[in-house]
């Protein structure tokens, strides 16, 4: 192809052709961060939680005077939900997946506790636990009715079994040989493995990065006795929508001394925690959509104006006996120099900038992939965008070369 | 006169290219809009939240868990303090206006209609004067009240109206949790985003609803919201939490001479490190004495993902001028023939130069109307993202407009767009006279 002449032509241009290179160049730095960003978020966002999503949902209660026989009160209301039909199981616990409140102790590495190894999400279950959360072990055994406990708000007790994740015990017994094994918290107690979940995602698994612990999550076997408890329902299909309105009345039929909160589905749990990150990611295609909007015009402007400049050049090359399809590509061939010459600065510049963000603000590195996939998007996107000009282009009629000599 | 001229002619020059006009209105608009809506929300969220006072209002801090000392990193010092260490620090200068506090939720059994629960503060009598807090009708409670352990509230207006939708709140007793107190004052609409005077500043996001006095709060064993400690350090039983090393407790004192500020800093090293001598401590323990902004600062208010916005919006008003200058190359090198004449016919280069930037003058003005519109529209776009509603007046306020930003946005959009026009206009004005005319 003929480069020679059009990088001669272009001298004639440096000013239009090095603007539009620079801009080219830091459009493809922001939106691979931002496509290195989004597709951190999707990821994220489309971790399993591990538990029967579609058929669970959850409230909060808070019995309005502070009642002494608590304990006794729970274990109605849990009778009460379980016999209500269409319910699978119910559970009384502290807290749920992504529900963003979590209680969190440290794990150790070793027996003599003093080696810190994570924190890890506590969750407060029952012989129920298995069931209410549709969880699926993977070795062991869950807890026995006899192994339930009882805990306060603000106590801490080990208790002596746990079921822990497969992301702890990967983490503490590489070997694979978790179950059975004792686990060590930091300074204070240890429990003895009789059970590992594939995975339980933790509550406060909300944010888009930093966690560094993100499926780290440990079942007790204890009832949480705390005025103030989360009730967890878990119901057979196409049953929910009906028990979201029979769970509340049922109880409050029990008493009406109590407030009941946060009734939702855990669909909608999900849509809470992820609302930031979805916002991130609308804002930052929409940013970027007019990003590359914008450069696309900027080529189309400053394209049209050589075409206008050089309509004489133009018609002589015709007369010459130059094709339409030769001016065409002469156009094409220019902006796919200056766009490339644009990316390379682009790709350093991105990595540059990447390298500069993630030092600031724990985000992940990018790849340089998502460099070369956003050149590869700008690249076809000038191409796309000179058509319309160079198209006028190869339309200037030879006889304009011999008109006003 | 001149300028007015100049005006006509670019006006002429701008219609004849429409489209080309039009692309650089919308190039310009469109970076404003985006940068200034990300701008916006950033001023919203480091804005210093009680601006005559925020260099006068201290919140004292000591390392009582050890981790900052032994990390010699004083921004994991715990936000707030064992009670009796509040207690203590209160005497180091009893005369200036100080109030310990603690977050509290109870539930409010209103005289008709369900209970609910309420957000609430365990406060001083100095709390309403030191953070310039608007009462609508009665007072706040006087440290006489305080000392007599008198059963008064403070109420929000917004749990006012909803207690006592038809009556005046003052002089009634409403029931909190398991007490009655007696309603003393009820405060304007107060929620200052983020709520910088407590250590969880995005925890309730309609702020407090009702404070009651500390010692009250304190001898009724009203649990706290916030304990700064592992559950295993924390008894179970409330004379173990107040003689507990556990911070539960927030310090504000108000110090305005530099003095105060100077012997209050020795004061508090001193208290420090007599603990340490006293065996209390394996670590002299590290201590802050942090003003408002210092003390936002370790709270870190600004997420993350704002940062991230407003680099990627800054980044995206910089390829748009570049764009701009760019387009206005091309469109004043389409005009050397006007300009030639008008040079031939003796106008001088600061003539054209200064006729060139009148031209983006008003690009940048129209392009400034466009980006303020888009900015709004940004804005209630993002309010919508981030699941902010109409009647959360106070959050929505963090969202949006105000004057000052407009003119801002204006100011921003016009100079960028002079300076992005400055080396076409230069570049224009140079033209050979001469040689254009005689080539047609």
């Amino acid at each position: 192809m003929e480069i020679l002449p059009v990088l001669r032509a272009l001298r004639h241009n440096k000013v239009g052709a090095v603007l539009i290179a620079l801009q080219i160049a830091a459009t493809l730095a922001i939106i691979s961060n931002s496509l290195s960003m989004v597709q951190q978020r999707l990821q994220w966002m489309h971790r399993p939680s591990g538990i029967d999503e579609a058929h669970i949902f959850a409230l909060t209660n808070t019995w309005t005077a502070d009642p002494s026989d608590l304990h006794a009160r729970i274990a109605g209301d849990l009778a009460a939900l379980r016999s209500l039909p269409g319910v699978v199981d119910a559970e009384a616990t502290n807290t749920t997946p992504l529900a963003g409140v979590e209680w969190h102790w440290p794990l150790a590495r070793g027996s003599d506790q003093t080696k810190f190894a994570a924190w890890t999400a506590i969750f407060l279950v029952d012989e129920h636990g298995l069931d209410t959360y549709g969880l699926k072990l993977s070795a062991g055994r869950w807890f026995k009715p006899e192994e339930v406990g009882e805990i306060r708000s603000g106590q801490t007790k080990f208790p002596p079994v746990v079921v822990i994740t497969q992301s702890v015990a990967k983490d503490l017994f590489p070997a694979g040989n978790a179950l059975g094994q004792v686990l060590y918290f930091e300074h204070a107690g240890s429990s003895r493995i009789v059970g590992i979940v594939e995975t339980m995602q933790r509550p406060s698994d909300t944010a888009g990065w930093g966690n560094p612990w993100r499926e780290y999550s440990v079942f007790t076997p204890f009832q949480y006795v705390n005025n103030g408890i989360l009730y967890v329902v878990r119901t057979k299909p196409g049953e929910q929508a009906a028990l979201l309105r029979a769970a509340p009345a049922k109880l409050m039929s029990l008493t009406r001394e109590r407030i009941i909160e946060n009734l939702q589905p855990f669909s909608e749990i999900r849509r809470n925690a992820e609302r930031g990150n979805r916002a991130t990611i609308i804002m930052l295609a929409v940013l970027n959509a007019l990003l590359l909007t914008i450069t696309a015009f900027g080529v189309i402007g400053l394209t049209t104006y050589w075409v206008g400049q050089r309509r004489r050049q133009i018609g002589m090359r015709r007369a010459l006996g130059a094709r339409k399809i030769d001016i065409l590509r002469y156009f094409h061939t220019e902006n796919l120099l200056i766009a490339a010459s644009g990316c390379v600065l682009g790709v350093a510049l991105g990595l540059l900038g990447n390298t500069w963000l993630a030092g600031r603000l724990e985000i992940h590195r990018m790849s340089l992939s998502y460099a070369c996939m956003g050149a590869l998007i700008v690249l076809v996107l000038c191409q796309l965008a000179v058509l319309w000009p160079a198209l006028r282009a190869a339309s200037v009629p030879p006889a304009i070369a011999t008109r006003g000599l | 006169m001149m300028l007015g001229y100049y005006f006509q002619i670019a006006l002429h020059s701008l219609r004849r290219n429409v489209a080309l006009t039009a692309l650089m209105i919308a190039a310009v608009g469109v970076g404003i809009g985006a940068s200034m809506t990300m701008l916006t929300t950033l001023v919203a969220m480091t804005a210093d939240p009680i601006p005559d006072k925020s260099s006068q209002l201290f919140v004292p801090q000591i390392d009582v868990s050890g981790e900052a000392s032994k990390a010699h990193n004083d921004k994991w010092i715990p936000r707030q303090l064992p009670y009796h260490d509040a207690l203590a620090l209160m005497k180091l200068q009893p005369d200036v206006r100080q109030a310990a506090m603690y977050q509290v939720s109870l539930n409010v059994r209103p005289a008709q209609g369900d209970p609910f629960p309420a957000a609430g503060r365990a406060t001083g009598a100095d709390f309403f004067s030191m953070f310039e807090v608007p009462f609508s009708s009665g007072v706040a409670w006087d440290h006489k009240a305080e000392e007599g352990r008198d059963n008064v509230v403070v109420l929000s207006s917004r749990l006012a109206g909803r207690a006592f939708p038809d009556a005046e709140a003052v002089g009634k007793t409403i029931s909190l949790g398991k007490h009655d107190y007696r309603v003393i004052g009820v405060i304007r609409p107060w929620n200052p985003i983020p709520r910088f005077y407590d250590a969880d500043a995005w925890a309730w996001p309609n702020g407090d609803d009702f404070f009651l006095p500390f010692r009250v709060a304190i001898e009724r064993q009203i649990d706290a919201v916030n304990y700064d400690c592992d559950a295993t350090e924390l008894p179970l039983d409330w004379a173990g939490r107040l003689n507990s090393d556990c911070p539960w407790v927030q310090l504000w004192v108000e110090l305005p001479a530099a003095a105060q500020v100077r012997s209050f800093r020795t004061a508090l090293q001193n208290y420090a490190a007599e603990a340490q001598r006293l065996g209390r401590f394996q670590w002299l323990p590290l201590v802050a004495l942090r003003n408002v902004s210092e003390w936002l600062d370790t709270l870190g208010i600004v997420p993350n993902e704002v940062r991230v916005d407003s680099m990627i919006a800054t980044g995206f008003l910089v390829v748009c001028l570049i764009n701009a200058v760019g387009l206005m190359l091309a469109k004043f090198s389409g005009r050397a023939m006007d300009l030639s004449v008008r040079r031939a016919l003796g106008a001088s280069r600061v003539n054209l130069f200064v006729q060139c930037l009148t031209e983006t003058l008003i690009v940048g003005l129209l392009g400034g109307v466009l980006g303020l519109a888009l900015t709004a529209a940004g804005l209630a776009a993002l309010r919508g993202l981030r699941g902010v509603s109409h009647s959360d007046a106070t959050a929505a306020q963090l969202l949006s407009l105000d004057m000052k930003m407009v003119a801002i946005t204006f100011a921003v959009a016009v100079l960028t767009t002079l300076c992005s026009g400055l080396y076409p206009a230069w570049r224009a004005s140079r033209v050979q006279p001469g040689w254009q005319l005689k080539t047609q």
